[in-house]
């Protein structure tokens, strides 16, 4: 609580219009609102140190509800892409050649990717040639209509069915915000009446227990763990073990951050899928690959690589916060065939979102809400 | 998961075959195939743009070199011109300041800071035996402090503790007073990941930089970032005087365009690549094989270089005009051949450079024995130089010699003689119209296998006609 006054104090300084927001309530009053199942947990991450990077943004979003936070978090990505089609169209009454081709521009820009860019180019001037469609705003809404339907051919919401216990193993590269998004997902099922229990399956990177750790009590949460090097399908194999013994009903298991390309790390993790499956058939009942909205056209080969040694069922974008626009996104709908679950838009809990297609497009091309 | 640039161009190069010249038409598609390669390999596009154009003003006009096809000397461009922006020389660290010399990292969150400050210090304390104190200032990840105290104890540095209670500026002024009094010649400073867009944490970053005065700010990013490479390097470079960049997981299987990218917005050197999970994973940068690896390229390039600097161009012309005067091959031309296939790694060595050769190469190894090239060159090494001009003087009994000279049975001498005849009865019908074929032909036969053999390249190079 102390971390979390005195950071607030910090930023109070060096930005005087958040004012509000550095006042220790623990309860931002339109969220609460509009979403009162998210109060309790709210509470929670209103603690949390990263709370700091609630900056002005983030209070916009909290009156306008989940649609707002979700633009506000998209914020800067919607900004960069929305704001310079903006500019692009400004004046054009036509919609040419070289008009397309800046669009085409803006999609790279954004990570889509040479063939989704082609595919959507490809959609786009099909309909502008068949509609007859002559003016910006009818060429905004298809492309916001043509790059929904990318997302929606593949979207399947996350659900959790009941399994004893239904067992998520969240897996990726280094560095994309596994243990992050195993917090946060955390919060989120304790917030909607669930009992989850943690398994620190990444045994290798220096505290990443120990992060681990702090994350599980933040958000009340058992942590099972073993020492720092100990094999990592052991201790989820425990954990398994512990969630039954103890009643839990989902465990979030960690795993080290693994580059793709190591066979080594790969063959360890295809060890770790065996080794539940011991456990229950079934297991694990979902597999979550992180992906850093920032990486480009690797995320396709992570995607391809990681399914092959583990059963995938859904991808988590984070880092959607910071400049990265997250065009992968539909590189990896079109051709990972996996639905994107999750996206990251901020520091806090609830800024792991479950991913809804149109409301991404939306807020990406600075739309109003659908 | 992508095709080879090198493939990929090939249809495109394919054109440019019988042009002597590169001009705006004959290389407009090439130039669309390396902006599609450049762009897969998530370099950023304004900087595919400006790249593009530098190539198109070299590459204009430009006379093909003989040894090359005009295609590869186009690539040779295009790499050239990657090497030269990607800064065409390795940079240093430079801490030759007062000690303690602090290093500063800077970046996003998950760029692999912490990682790099403990490779750093390996590096540093093995390769260079600097006396190495690490601290962190990242207060808000969770457990950072502490995996950054864990690789201080691997290493066997020191680590400064932090609190996460204090504020970063006051841990890193403390962790300077002790990096004084402990006499440490570098303080690595490790920090919070932080977005760029972030204004609170980019002054905090920038307080930091004040109040240290580093001699080093390097900007820490992922080798798979994408196109959001240049927007974040650009407010990074601008925030602060970044002084250089680690590359960090480049041992994954992203091409690396990001490299580009930054390197091009910052205008800052690439100082080090990390290429693994161990401490000791992080190496120097090389330019070169950066730029092969954006271009997807394989070893193609430096075969080409080789050709260029191990074929040795004189002498393959005075053997041609030798030929042409229809004078004899003899076996000092002989051996020169010899050696240049061996200055080329040998058949299999540029088999396997050759992409889509591979299998080739392994086909080559099976039937050929390489030492019979070894042989022939020590036989040839064992004859005067009257013998070699003129190999109708060898008796039995200098053969018997040449055979005792090389350690070698007079059997083998006269195979390499035989061989020698049928090579020079090529050479003659070579000078005539349509020799070419009939001597590749005849190469078959010097190399002792039966048909399936790749040609061994003609004097002159890979020079493909």
């Amino acid at each position: 609580m102390f971390r979390f006054l005195r950071k607030k104090k910090a930023v109070e300084a060096s930005e005087p219009e958040v004012s509000e927001a550095s006042t220790p309530d623990p309860q931002p009053e339109g969220e609460a609102a509009s979403e009162p199942a998210d109060a309790g947990h709210e509470a929670v991450h209103e603690a949390v140190p990263e709370a700091v990077e609630e900056t002005s943004e983030g209070n916009e979003g909290g009156g306008a509800g989940l649609f707002g936070r979700l633009r506000s978090g998209l914020a800067r990505s919607r900004g960069a892409l929305g704001d310079s089609l903006g500019t692009l169209l400004l004046g054009k009454k036509e919609i040419d050649e070289s008009l397309l081709e800046a669009l085409e521009t803006q999609l790279l820009m954004a990570d889509v990717g040479l063939e989704a860019t082609e595919a959507v180019l490809e959609r786009l001037t099909a309909r502008v040639k068949r509609r007859a469609l002559n003016d910006e705003d009818a060429l905004m809404s298809e492309l916001a209509e043509v790059l929904s339907e990318i997302l929606g051919e593949r979207h399947e919401p996350f659900s959790l069915a009941p399994a004893e216990p239904f067992v998520i193993l969240v897996v990726g590269v280094n560095g994309v915000g596994k243990t992050t998004t195993i917090g946060k997902l955390a919060q989120r099922f304790k917030a909607a009446g669930h009992r989850p229990l943690l398994a620190a399956g990444d045994t290798f990177r220096a505290a990443a227990v120990e992060q681990l750790k702090q994350w599980g009590s933040r958000a009340d949460v058992p942590v099972i763990a073993q020492g720092e090097g100990a094999d990592s399908a052991s201790v989820l194999f425990d954990a398994v073990s512990a969630a039954r013994a103890r009643g839990a009903d989902v465990v979030l298991a960690d795993t080290a951050g693994r580059l793709h390309n190591k066979g080594h790390l790969m063959e360890e993790l295809a060890k770790v899928v065996r080794v539940l499956k011991r456990f229950d058939a079934a297991a694990p009942h979902a597999v979550l690959l992180v992906l850093d909205a920032g990486t480009g056209q690797n995320a396709l080969a992570q995607a391809k690589t990681f399914s092959e040694v583990a059963p995938l069922t859904g991808l988590v974008l984070t880092k959607l916060d910071g400049t990265a626009k997250g065009g992968v996104a539909f590189a990896l709908a079109k051709q990972s065939g996996l639905p994107i679950q999750f996206i990251g838009v901020g520091e806090q809990a609830d800024d792991l979102r479950p991913f809804e297609p149109r409301s991404f497009v939306a807020a990406l091309l600075g739309a109003e809400a659908p | 998961m992508f095709d080879s640039l090198t493939e990929r161009l090939s249809t495109t190069l394919r054109a440019l075959g019988g042009k002597a010249k590169l001009t705006e038409d004959n290389i407009g598609e090439t130039l669309r195939e390396v902006r599609r390669a450049l762009l897969e390999a998530d370099v950023a596009l304004s900087v595919v743009q400006g790249f593009l154009d530098a190539v198109r003003t070299r590459a204009l006009g430009m006379e093909v070199s003989s040894a090359l096809s005009p295609g590869q000397a186009f690539l040779k461009i295009v790499h050239e011109e990657l090497v030269r922006v990607m800064g065409a020389e390795r940079a240093e660290l430079n801490l030759a300041v007062k000690p303690p010399a602090i290093i500063l990292l800077a970046g996003l969150q998950g760029a692999g800071k912490t990682t790099t400050a403990g490779k750093l210090a390996q590096y540093l304390k093995t390769r260079e035996k600097k006396r190495v104190m690490m601290v962190s200032a990242d207060v808000y990840r969770p457990a950072a402090i502490e995996q950054l105290a864990v690789l201080g104890a691997q290493v066997g540095v020191a680590v400064h503790p932090s609190q996460a209670l204090s504020s970063p500026e006051a841990i890193v002024r403390d962790a300077v007073v002790a990096a004084k009094t402990q006499l440490a010649d570098v303080l690595i400073v490790d920090t919070a990941g932080r977005l760029a867009i972030d204004d609170a944490m980019m002054a905090e970053i920038k307080t930091l930089h004040e109040a240290l005065a580093p001699a080093e700010t390097l900007f820490v990013v992922d080798a798979m970032t994408g196109q959001d490479a240049a927007n974040t390097a650009k407010a990074f470079a601008d925030a602060l005087p970044l002084t250089g960049v680690v590359l960090s997981k480049a041992d994954g299987d992203a091409r690396g365009g990001a490299a580009l990218s930054v390197r091009q917005i910052t205008g800052r050197p690439i100082k080090f690549l990390g290429m693994g999970e161990k401490l000791e994973a992080l190496e120097p940068f090389h330019p070169d094989r950066m730029a092969s690896r954006i271009l997807g390229m394989g070893d193609v390039l430096s075969l080409i270089e080789e050709a260029e600097q191990k074929l040795d161009r004189k002498k393959a012309e005075r053997l041609a005009t030798k030929i042409k005067k229809g004078k004899g091959f003899d076996l000092e031309d002989f051996r020169d051949q010899l050696q240049q296939m061996k200055s080329m790694g040998g058949m299999q060595g540029m088999l396997e450079k050759l992409p889509g050769m591979g299998q080739m190469a392994k086909a080559a190894e099976q039937s050929l024995d390489q030492k019979r090239f070894v042989h022939m060159e020590a036989l040839i090494c064992a004859m005067t130089p009257k013998e070699r001009r003129f190999p109708d003087l060898i008796s039995g009994s200098r053969k018997q010699r040449i055979a005792r000279g090389s350690g070698l049975q007079v059997q083998d001498v006269n195979r390499l003689l035989k061989q020698h005849k049928q090579m020079q009865k090529m050479m003659k019908k070579m000078g005539q119209k349509g020799g070419m074929q009939k001597m590749m032909r005849g190469m078959g036969a010097l190399m002792g296998g039966g048909g399936g053999m790749p040609p061994m390249p003609p004097p002159g190079g890979l020079r493909r006609r």
